[in-house]
């Protein structure tokens, strides 16, 4: 089956596809109603964010455009502190689409909105016109304990910054694709939630935290640092990246520091529960590979201190990361 | 970290005798000094000062300009690498060409174009060739499979410039120069060799070195070490990957399609034997490279041409972080990942 203009009519079209795909993989109480909303029933502080997906090619080593739709809000819901809990999602279809390109991401969605524990409680599909791509809409909502105060505005002098992982996975990946390179990248892509609860299990101050997505760790820390009025220090040599991924970036002038990740996040932390939230991530799948590699100082901006002891200035990543000449 | 390196740091770093002022000729060096603080590595006394070196910010207006026209001509498509998207044309650049309907493809190598010439014969593929030896041989290569395939509708729009003639430029006009960086990736192709005459005639180090942290303190402490002692040699540091003589089969595949003339240098101005042009026998192929002798006027306050032959450090062009800056470049060496005054802006401000 290809997606033609009259799956989107509304009509006969649209409800069989409904069955066949969306309705095959979507069940739980909320969207078994099938009315025009969902209906929730929250009490508390929540957590609201919302993220559109256009990736190309949608499906990926690691993962498709339907697993990043949930891990992109689900980890967004997270680095509040939140406990995601549900997600609206909207398909938007390129006529030409594979059916079953299509149920191969929507089933990736089901299991992974399963993983991180969230439920799909409202969606929306329509057909555009052009060459068979797919674009996803997310939205979602989660509850944040009362006692959670998560902020980029929160940073103390003296407090660590923690990684969950290496960079550039998903960007080095993405691009691999697209350059038909044949190599063992795997895009990181995956619901952050074993990471942050094991985190906060851990009884660690948390002031902030981020998902490491497009602009990379580089933008980020410059938003800490911008927010807090700090300055963050970072030690090179700790900057965990994969061999592979390093010669991929170093091909094509690209930098670690500034690439997309799917499944990574920052976490600062009070100095004195450093190692604790340190050990608590590391015993975790998502961050098993996590390090501390910097500090918030009473300086401005974000400094490296380079692996031959010199020092750099890390800053904000302005336009795109384009592959150069030479 | 082992003594060798050690001691090279201290020395570089005590060094008290006479202001010396070295010249990376490659973006990508400047980049590295960057990445690995070498500035705060060294004396103050050893100034590093970036030259020509990135093919994007050498490039005149009239390229870009000739580029836009053609991605915005019925039928016609541009593909282009990424860093030549913002560099500023006359009116437009290519991204803001991009953004009004004109049809620029991002390229990862001159081979993606010869691919959608072949699949869409009715429409004509242009690529916009920019570069030094390092990427010269791509587009060569890219002819032979042109030409293997049977593709006729793929035109080279070059803008290519070979390095040698514009170090020697240098060497006769900017007198303060001590020593040259020289660079990894060019020196690939030409071999180590290639610079014995340079060293010959100017008496100056010119040393060879690779892209990591340790290779650029090497160099340095290779070229102060000779300054020292009053010598003025060509060196390879960097003999995992460059070769006495170079890559003879890469040159070979240049000499096969391309012919010296002259070339205008963004900022330079014309210097003599140092483009690359399509032999006569593919003229078919060319795109109208040659012609383009003028540049636009830029800014009186914009220092970009002084700021590749390193008479000026990019901070001290009164344009640097004000009228230009990476998301608004106005000069070239703003917009590319290895033009001088990004590189600066990126690290320093």
């Amino acid at each position: 089956m290809k997606i033609t203009m009259a799956h989107g009519s509304g009509g006969k079209s649209s409800a069989e596809l409904m069955k066949a795909v969306f309705g095959k993989y979507f069940k739980n109480d909320v969207l078994d109603k099938m009315e025009d909303a969902a209906v929730l029933e929250i009490n508390g502080k929540i957590a609201f964010s919302t993220d559109s997906f256009v990736v190309t090619p949608t499906i990926f080593k690691g993962g498709d455009i339907g697993k990043l739709a949930v891990c992109g809000t689900v980890n967004d819901l997270l680095m509040m502190g939140a406990k995601p809990l549900y997600l609206t999602s909207a398909y938007i279809l390129e006529e030409g689409l594979e059916g079953d390109h299509l149920e191969t991401c929507v089933a990736s969605m089901a299991k992974t909105a399963a993983a991180a524990g969230v439920k799909i409680v409202a969606g929306d599909t329509k057909v555009v016109e052009g060459s068979g791509g797919l674009m996803i809409n997310t939205a979602g909502i989660g509850l944040i304990p009362p006692e959670r105060e998560i902020s980029a505005g929160n940073l103390r002098e003296g407090d660590k910054i923690i990684v969950s992982g290496f960079l550039g996975d998903h960007h080095a990946c993405i691009l691999s694709h697209r350059m038909k390179l044949t190599n063992d990248i795997v895009s990181d892509c995956a619901p952050l939630n074993d990471v942050v609860d094991a985190l906060f299990a851990s009884g660690a101050a948390v002031r902030a935290m981020r998902d490491i997505t497009r602009g990379g760790l580089g933008t980020m820390l410059n938003e800490f640092a911008a927010a807090s009025n700090c300055g963050i220090e970072l030690e090179e040599t700790k900057i965990p990246v994969r061999d592979e991924v390093q010669g991929f970036c170093d091909i094509l002038g690209l930098d670690p520091l500034y690439m997309g990740n799917e499944g990574k996040m920052i976490a600062v932390v009070a100095a004195a529960d450093a190692e604790k939230a340190l050990t608590a991530i590391r015993s975790t799948k998502h961050g098993q590979d996590a390090i501390l590699l910097g500090a918030v100082t009473a300086g401005k901006g974000v400094v490296m201190k380079t692996r031959l002891g010199g020092k750099r200035v890390v800053d904000m990543l302005y336009g795109e990361g384009l592959p150069r000449i030479c | 970290m082992e003594a060798a390196k050690i001691k090279i740091i201290n020395e570089l770093k005590n060094y008290d005798g006479p202001k010396v002022k070295l010249m990376e000729v490659c973006g990508t060096h400047t980049a590295a000094i960057f990445k690995s603080g070498i500035r705060s590595l060294i004396s103050p006394k050893i100034k590093l000062i970036s030259g020509p070196g990135c093919p994007v910010c050498v490039t005149p207006t009239a390229f870009i300009d000739k580029c836009v026209a053609y991605a915005q001509k019925d039928r016609h498509v541009l593909y282009t690498f990424g860093d030549m998207m913002k560099v500023p044309g006359s009116n437009n650049s290519l991204s803001t060409a991009k953004g009004d309907g004109a049809k620029v493809e991002l390229m990862f190598s001159p081979l993606d174009a010869v691919e959608a010439a072949a699949k869409d014969p009715d429409t004509t593929y242009v690529i916009a060739a920019v570069g030094f030896e390092t990427t010269i041989p791509a587009y060569a290569l890219t002819l032979a499979e042109a030409q293997l395939k049977g593709v006729r509708n793929l035109l080279l729009l070059t803008a290519l410039k070979t390095t040698f003639p514009a170090i020697e430029w240098i060497c006769e006009n900017e007198k303060g120069i001590d020593a040259f960086i020289c660079p990894g990736h060019v020196s690939v192709i030409t071999g180590s060799d290639a610079y014995n005459a340079l060293a010959e005639k100017y008496q100056k180090p010119f040393v060879v070195t690779g892209f990591e942290g340790e290779h650029i303190l090497a160099a340095i402490y290779e070229i102060v070490g000779q300054l020292k002692k009053g010598e003025g040699k060509a060196k390879n540091l960097y003999r995992n990957a460059v070769r006495d003589r170079g890559n003879a089969k890469a040159r070979a595949l240049i000499e096969r399609y391309f012919t010296a003339g002259y070339a205008m240098w963004r900022g330079l101005g014309e210097i003599p034997g140092s483009g690359m042009y399509l032999k006569e026998a593919y003229q078919e192929y060319d795109g109208g490279s040659y012609g383009l002798d003028k540049d636009a006027v830029l800014a009186k306050s914009c220092r970009c041409g002084e700021v590749i032959v390193g008479r000026v450090n990019p901070c001290e062009c009164p344009m640097f972080g004000k009228g230009c800056t990476p998301t608004k470049p106005y000069g070239p060496c703003m917009v590319s990942a290895e033009g001088a005054c990004g590189i600066w802006y990126r690290n320093t401000i």
